[in-house]
């Protein structure tokens, strides 16, 4: 029974679907269309830099607006009676299971010009347009993001004891010093993975930005999608430099919170 | 609930099904637009009739079911193998299975690709159901190990034992002890399979070759045409199903508990 053997298939499969795929990814990073090695994907590739920056920030400003909504919610939801979380946790994640365009689509009803939110505003006399731009974006992304944010948050904070709370209240602490001093150390690990699966999607995600922002706010998935068709080698380049942008991004968050958790 | 987390969890839960309930009511609006022109079935009486929704959802189905299937026992057999290793091997292939995990989807989506392009050449075929289907379950099967691994490490091998002892021959003992202990790893590692499977767009979009429909890749052929009310049913349709699905599996897991509150 204590074998090793059942695992075999599995680390082939790694093998041939996930390391030889990313070993052709850098190959082709590295080679002109002919096959010869060149850098040219890389220069080309840098001429995405802002739109690649762009991405980032759009992603950055979408999991802090994530973090700072669901952060109360999943506190709220830790302190309830476990059929009230169970409840709610099913609120939380029934929209997740929705297929991530048709959510997008939705935005797009709301938000056109003459949907019912612009209709709404119109007769309060407000006229702005609410559709293609970089906050209908970011709005987007919030929306598709958000439950990601709030389930890991939730999950780790109903595991605090309420003794802990009410021991802290007891010895003196008022409402803030507990959350800063109790719950905050204890939900680090839940920001984390909440982060990361927030982040991660948000940086690399294409079609959000076509759908919901204007021409100027293409993000670097969106890119990728349109040059790899034509020009595989640069979108190759582009696809590793987010790749590892996104891993480094992942090895600074673990190690914060790694540190966090011992202090 | 004191008021103010009332008054704020509903709030969130608005922002949440705002988006969603519009997109219900507009499917039963008579008229292109977002104005309301009264009633009407027809934008469901229409989905029905369109063969291309109902192929590309038949697709979906039973890709999201062979590969949660095939990604499950692939999984679940990669755990039991993966908890006999010590130390930096098993650290190894953890972090390997991760990696999968953790980069994101069009990275994947765009490699997949790369090396399907180059085997199809060699071996003249084309991207389709196959080269999908290989693709849901490299994504899906990380997911199973790690629902899979916490349950084993916890499994006592003296029951194996026990049953072995007892007059089990091996299949037997594994059959009825250990599958039966990991089952509820087994289950939810099936169950998110089969969600991802059945919600992504990424992936597939890249490795369907040009021909291949899923739900997903129908969804955003209608979006990017024209704006359809047909997509509102069908948004509406996948609610009232996400809805219905997890209500029973929410009084299931009540009955259960109960059940077992029972016994104890």
């Amino acid at each position: 029974m204590r074998l090793k053997r059942p695992s075999i298939p599995y680390i082939i499969w790694m093998a041939v679907f996930t390391f030889i795929p990313i070993a052709l990814i850098l190959y082709s990073a590295f080679t002109d269309s002919s096959g010869g090695f060149t850098l040219e994907p890389f220069t080309k590739a840098f001429g995405y830099f802002d739109v690649f920056l762009r991405s980032l920030w759009i992603a950055f400003i979408s999991t802090l607006i994530c973090l700072v909504l669901a952060y109360p919610i999943g506190y709220i939801m830790s302190r309830q009676k476990k059929s009230t979380q169970n409840i709610l946790t099913m609120v939380i994640m029934i929209p997740m299971w929705m297929n991530f365009l048709l959510r997008i689509y939705a935005w797009i009803t709301l938000l056109q010009s003459g949907g019912p939110i612009d209709t709404m505003l119109s007769l309060l006399g407000i006229h702005t347009t609410l559709i293609g731009n970089q906050g209908a974006v970011i709005l987007g992304m919030v929306y598709e993001y958000l439950p990601f944010m709030v389930l890991p948050l939730y999950s780790v904070m109903a595991k605090i004891d309420n003794n802990l709370i009410e021991a802290a209240e007891d010895l003196g602490s008022n409402r803030l010093s507990v959350m800063r001093k109790v719950v905050f150390p204890l939900s680090i690990p839940g920001i984390v993975s909440g982060v990361t699966m927030v982040f991660v999607p948000s940086a690399s995600t294409f079609l959000v930005a076509q759908y919901l922002g204007g021409v100027d706010d293409i993000m670097i998935g969106d890119v990728i999608d349109r040059i790899f068709w034509s020009d595989q080698n640069t979108g190759a380049a582009i696809a590793l430099i987010l790749m590892a942008a996104i891993f480094l991004f992942l090895i600074i968050l673990n190690f914060f919170g790694d540190e966090e958790a011992i202090a | 609930m004191k008021k103010i987390s009332k008054i704020y969890t509903a709030l969130i839960i608005f922002f949440m099904y705002m988006p969603i309930v519009t997109l219900i009511i507009f499917s039963f609006n008579n008229g292109k637009t977002t104005v309301w022109k009264g009633f009407t079935l027809k934008w469901y009486t229409d989905l029905f009739r369109d063969s291309q929704i109902i192929s590309s959802l038949w697709n979906t189905l039973i890709i999201a079911l062979l590969a949660s299937f095939i990604a499950t026992a692939l999984g679940t057999m990669a755990a039991i193998g993966i908890n006999n290793f010590k130390g930096k091997k098993r650290i190894l292939i953890q972090n390997a299975s991760n990696v999968e995990i953790l980069s994101p989807d069009i990275v994947t989506g765009v490699a997949l690709m790369l090396m399907f392009t180059m085997l199809g050449v060699a071996f003249h075929f084309k991207m389709g159901f196959l080269t999908v289907l290989l693709a849901h379950i490299t994504f899906c099967t990380p997911y199973v190990v790690l629902n899979v691994l916490p349950r084993i490490r916890h499994m006592d091998y003296s029951v194996y034992e026990a049953a072995l002892d007892l007059g089990c021959n091996q299949w037997q003992a594994f059959r009825k002890v250990v599958i039966h202990e990991l089952m509820p790893g087994m289950f939810s590692g099936f169950l998110m399979s089969f969600t991802f499977s059945m919600d992504d767009f990424v992936i597939t979009y890249f490795t369907r070759g040009a021909s291949f429909q899923t739900l997903s890749i129908q969804i955003y052929t209608m979006t990017h045409q024209r704006i359809s009310p047909k997509i509102n049913a069908l948004s509406a349709l996948m609610f009232v199903v996400v809805l219905a699905l997890m209500i029973v599996v929410n009084l299931k897991d009540r009955k259960s508990e109960k059940q077992q509150a029972q016994r104890v």
